[in-house]
C-alpha cells in the first residue's frame, strides 16, 4: 500500500484547469482511483459533471487516454475498448499490460446506464467501474435519481407541504452488482483515501470485472459548504448512512465498522437538501431516515457475518 | 484445426448462399479484430455465422455478444476508438435503437462498417424487409451503400471496409440489403478467395488510438458553440468527398472480379426516355420488366442508386438528363405528403436543368409487400402518358408530377 505522500508524487491523471465546482467530489474519486493503479490505463467516462467539466475542446484535463461516447453506454463502450485490447493483444500488435477503468455519475450508472453496465459485468470483460455516486442528476441541475436517498430534496423531488422530498429508498446498486457474481464489488468514499486505493488495489488483482461505488459528494446539489465536502462524505461512513465494505468473490466484508455509530442527523444537518427534515417538528422524518439507514446497516452486518464491534459474529 | 481448413477458401468459388452467408463469408475473410453484434431477424444469420466462425478458431476476432444493439454499436465505438478494426450487423429496430450512437461513431469519425439487413420499423411490429430503417438514420453522417442481390452484399462488404478506412474519409459505411428479399433468397455467389480479400481490404493502420498509451488522446471531448460546427462541417466534406473514393474503390474492385461498381448503376440508361430510379432488389425485377418492355418498343430505362449517402446527384443529373419521364419509387414514407426520400432528392438533384424530365414518386414495398413485375410495368405505363401529356402541356403535367405520389400494390379501401 502505497502512503498518502507516495501516492500524491504520481503522475497526475486528471490536471487542474477543469471547470468542475470548488468542493467538488468527482475529482478526489478519479485521482484517488487512478493514482492507485500502476500499469498504463485507459479511461471511458459516461455523459455528466465529470466529462462536461474536463474535456471542453480544444481542452482536456485527461494525461490519460479517455473516451467518452455518451450517457448511458460508459460500459458497454469500455466494453469494446478491452475487447479491442484483446484482439490486437492476440495478433501481436500490443504487447504490454493496460488496464481499463470506467468512471460514470449514479445518472449514467444507476439508471439511464444500468442496462449497459450490467452487460458489460455479465460478459466478464477485465475492468474496472466506478460510480461517483452523489445521489441526484447533478449534470442537468440536481434531479432525483434512483441513488436519491429517502426524504432529499431535489428539483424534481422537492420538498414540499404535500411531499417531503423524494418518497422512495435509494436503489442498493452495489448490491446489484454483487449479485452478478462479478469478482470485485466494493463501496467506499472520496475521504477514505486508504480504503479507497486498496480496494482499487484488489480491483485490479483479480481477472474480471470489478465495481466500487464511490460516495462523491455534490456541494452545489447537497447544499454544503466547499470547504466540508471530505468531511460529509466521512460523516456518511460514520453514520453508516453509506457503510464502507466489498464482495470478494462472493464474501461479504464491511471494511469500516464505526467506533461508536454517530446519529444520522450528524450526516444531514449540514446539508440543505435535508433541511425540510429539521423543519418538521413532530422529528418523523429524520426518525424514518433513521429508521432506514439502521435497518440497511443492520442487514449489511447480517450478510457480512459482522457484529457492530466489527469482529466476526458466532456462527450457528 | 479440420475446420479450419474447412471454411478456407483458395481458388475463387461460385456457391449457393443466402445475403446472410454471403456477409458472414465476407466478414470471416476480412477478419475484424473487434465485432460487437445483437441478434435480431432478419440479420440473426450474419451473427450466427460469425459466432460459428469464432467458436471452431476460424477467426481471431474478438466477438462481443452484447444485450442491445444500442451497446452494439458503443462497443464497436469504443473497440474502434481504441485502435480495432471493428464491425457489428443490425436490422429495423435495432438500427434505431443504435441511432444517438450512429451520430456519435460519424462524429467522432471511425470507420466503422456496418451491414444491416433492411427491416421495417415498428409498429406495428413487422420484420420484413423495407427501407425505413436506414432512411431514418440517412442524416447521421454515415456512408449508405445498398445491394440489389446477394452477390452485390458481399463485394459491398468488402469494398466498404476499404472506403471507411480511407485517411481522406475516415466515416462510417451502412451496407444495406433488403431483409429477406436478399438476406433469405439463395442465389449463386461467386466467393474471392481468402488471400484476394485480405489484400484488397489490407491492414488496417490507425493513426491516433485510445491503446497508444504513450499519446494519450481525448476522444469525444465537449465541443460547443466555438468548434463544433467546424467538426460537423469537416464531416460533410469528407462523405462528400467520399464519392470519389467510392468510385475509385469499385473501380479497383472491378479489375479484381470483373464487377465494377460506382455510386449509380444504369441500365438501358443509353436512348431511354422512361425512367425509373430505385435501390436495392426491386432493380432486379425492374431489368427484367424493361428488357421486356424494350422488346416492344419501349424506352425502358432504370437508375439504380447504389450509394444513397453521399447522395449521387450529379451522376442522376447526367443520367436523367435525356429522359421524358422518371418515377422514383422509395421503400420508405417520409411522412410528408409527399412520398420517401430518394424521390424527394431526385428531384432536388434535377432543379434547374434545361427541359427536365417530369419527375413523379411512388412508395411501395413497405413492411415486406411484393413488388411484382406487373407493378413496375403498371409504372412504365404511368411514365408513357406522363410523357405524353407533358409533350403539350410541360409545365401543368411536371407540377402536378412533382407533387404527386402514388402508393404502389396497397388497397386503398
Amino acid at each position: 500500500m502505497p502512503t498518502l505522500k507516495e501516492l500524491a508524487r504520481r503522475p497526475n491523471p486528471l490536471t487542474g484547469g477543469h471547470s468542475a465546482c470548488a468542493g467538488c467530489g468527482f475529482p478526489q474519486a478519479v485521482r484517488l482511483v487512478l493514482m492507485s493503479i500502476e500499469e498504463p490505463v485507459v479511461v471511458a467516462g459516461a455523459t455528466g459533471c465529470m466529462e462536461v467539466t474536463t474535456t471542453t475542446y480544444p481542452n482536456t484535463a485527461w494525461t490519460v487516454p479517455f473516451i467518452h461516447n455518451a450517457f448511458e453506454n460508459a460500459g458497454a463502450t469500455i466494453s469494446g475498448v478491452e475487447a479491442a485490447y484483446r484482439a490486437l493483444r492476440r495478433r501481436g500488435k500490443i504487447d504490454r499490460e493496460i488496464r481499463f477503468v470506467a468512471f460514470g455519475g449514479d445518472g449514467g450508472t444507476y439508471d439511464i446506464g444500468l442496462q449497459s453496465l450490467s452487460g458489460a459485468m455479465e460478459r466478464g470483460h477485465r475492468f474496472l467501474y466506478v460510480c461517483y455516486d452523489n445521489q441526484a442528476y447533478m449534470n442537468t441541475g440536481i434531479q432525483r435519481s434512483s441513488a436519491t436517498p429517502y426524504g432529499a430534496s431535489t428539483t424534481t423531488s422537492p420538498a414540499g407541504e404535500a411531499v417531503p422530498g423524494k418518497i422512495q429508498r435509494r436503489k442498493d446498486l452495489t448490491a446489484i452488482m454483487a449479485a452478478h457474481g462479478i469478482p470485485y464489488v466494493a463501496q467506499s468514499t472520496i475521504a477514505h483515501w486508504q480504503d479507497l486505493t486498496r480496494k482499487v488495489k484488489r480491483a485490479m488483482e483479480v481477472d474480471g470485472p470489478a465495481f466500487i461505488n464511490v460516495l462523491a459528494p455534490c456541494r452545489l446539489g447537497w447544499g454544503t459548504d466547499p470547504a466540508m465536502t471530505i468531511r460529509v462524505a466521512e460523516l456518511a461512513a460514520e453514520t453508516c448512512a453509506w457503510p464502507l465494505y466489498e464482495v470478494d468473490h462472493g464474501q461479504w466484508r464491511v471494511t469500516y465498522v464505526p467506533k461508536q455509530k454517530l446519529p444520522v442527523e450528524e450526516y444531514l444537518r449540514p446539508q440543505e437538501r435535508f433541511r425540510h427534515v429539521f423543519q418538521d417538528k413532530s422529528g418523523q422524518l429524520l426518525a424514518a431516515i433513521q429508521r432506514d439507514v439502521d435497518e440497511q446497516w443492520e442487514a449489511l452486518l447480517a450478510k457480512a457475518g459482522q457484529s457492530v464491534d466489527g469482529k466476526a459474529a458466532a456462527r450457528a | 484445426m479440420a475446420a479450419t481448413e474447412a471454411y478456407r477458401i483458395t481458388e475463387r468459388r461460385r456457391m449457393t448462399m443466402t445475403g446472410a452467408e454471403a456477409t458472414a463469408e465476407a466478414m470471416r475473410q476480412i477478419h475484424p479484430d473487434v465485432v460487437a453484434a445483437y441478434p435480431i431477424t432478419p440479420q440473426t444469420d450474419i451473427v450466427m455465422r460469425f459466432a460459428r466462425f469464432v467458436a471452431d478458431g476460424v477467426v481471431q476476432t474478438e466477438f462481443v455478444p452484447v444485450e442491445s444493439e444500442h451497446s452494439a454499436l458503443s462497443a464497436v465505438v469504443g473497440a474502434s476508438a481504441a485502435g480495432a478494426r471493428a464491425m457489428t450487423a443490425t436490422s429495423g429496430p435495432g438500427l434505431a435503437l443504435m441511432h444517438e450512437i450512429l451520430y456519435v461513431a460519424a462524429g467522432y469519425r471511425l470507420p466503422i462498417v456496418m451491414p444491416v439487413a433492411n427491416r421495417a420499423l415498428s409498429g406495428p411490429i413487422n420484420i420484413h424487409g423495407d427501407h425505413s430503417d436506414s432512411m431514418g438514420s440517412r442524416d447521421a453522417g454515415w456512408i449508405h451503400i445498398y445491394a440489389e442481390n446477394a452477390q452485390e452484399a458481399y463485394d459491398n462488404l468488402i469494398q466498404a471496409v476499404r472506403i471507411a478506412e480511407h485517411p481522406e474519409v475516415r466515416v462510417p459505411v451502412l451496407v444495406g440489403q433488403d431483409g429477406f428479399i436478399i438476406t433469405h433468397g439463395m442465389e449463386i455467389v461467386e466467393v474471392l478467395t481468402d488471400d484476394e480479400v485480405r489484400a484488397f481490404v489490407g491492414e488496417y493502420q490507425p493513426e491516433r488510438y485510445l491503446l497508444d498509451v504513450d499519446h494519450p488522446m481525448t476522444v469525444g471531448a465537449l465541443a460547443l458553440q466555438n468548434s463544433y460546427f467546424e467538426l460537423k462541417r469537416q464531416l460533410a466534406e469528407a462523405v462528400k468527398r467520399s464519392a470519389r473514393i467510392i468510385a475509385d474503390v469499385g473501380e479497383e474492385f472491378g479489375r479484381l472480379t470483373g464487377r465494377y461498381y460506382g455510386l449509380t448503376e444504369p441500365y438501358r440508361m443509353e436512348d431511354a426516355e422512361l425512367v425509373i430510379v430505385v435501390i436495392g432488389s426491386t432493380a432486379g425485377t425492374a431489368k427484367d420488366v424493361i428488357d421486356e418492355l424494350r422488346g416492344r418498343g419501349v424506352k425502358a430505362g432504370l437508375v439504380k442508386v447504389r450509394v444513397f449517402r453521399p447522395f449521387p446527384a450529379r451522376n442522376l443529373r447526367d443520367l436523367l438528363r435525356q429522359a421524358r419521364a422518371v418515377a422514383v419509387l422509395d421503400r420508405a414514407d417520409s411522412y410528408s405528403g409527399l412520398g420517401g426520400p430518394l424521390f424527394a432528392e431526385t428531384k432536388a438533384a434535377l432543379y434547374g436543368l434545361p427541359q427536365a424530365p417530369v419527375v413523379t414518386g411512388y412508395v411501395y414495398g413497405l413492411g415486406g409487400r411484393d413488388i411484382t413485375p406487373e407493378m413496375i410495368a403498371s409504372v412504365y405505363d404511368d411514365l408513357g402518358q406522363l410523357a405524353e401529356r407533358a409533350r403539350t402541356d410541360y409545365a401543368a403535367v411536371a407540377a402536378e408530377a412533382a407533387l404527386s405520389v402514388r402508393y404502389l400494390g396497397v388497397r386503398e379501401r
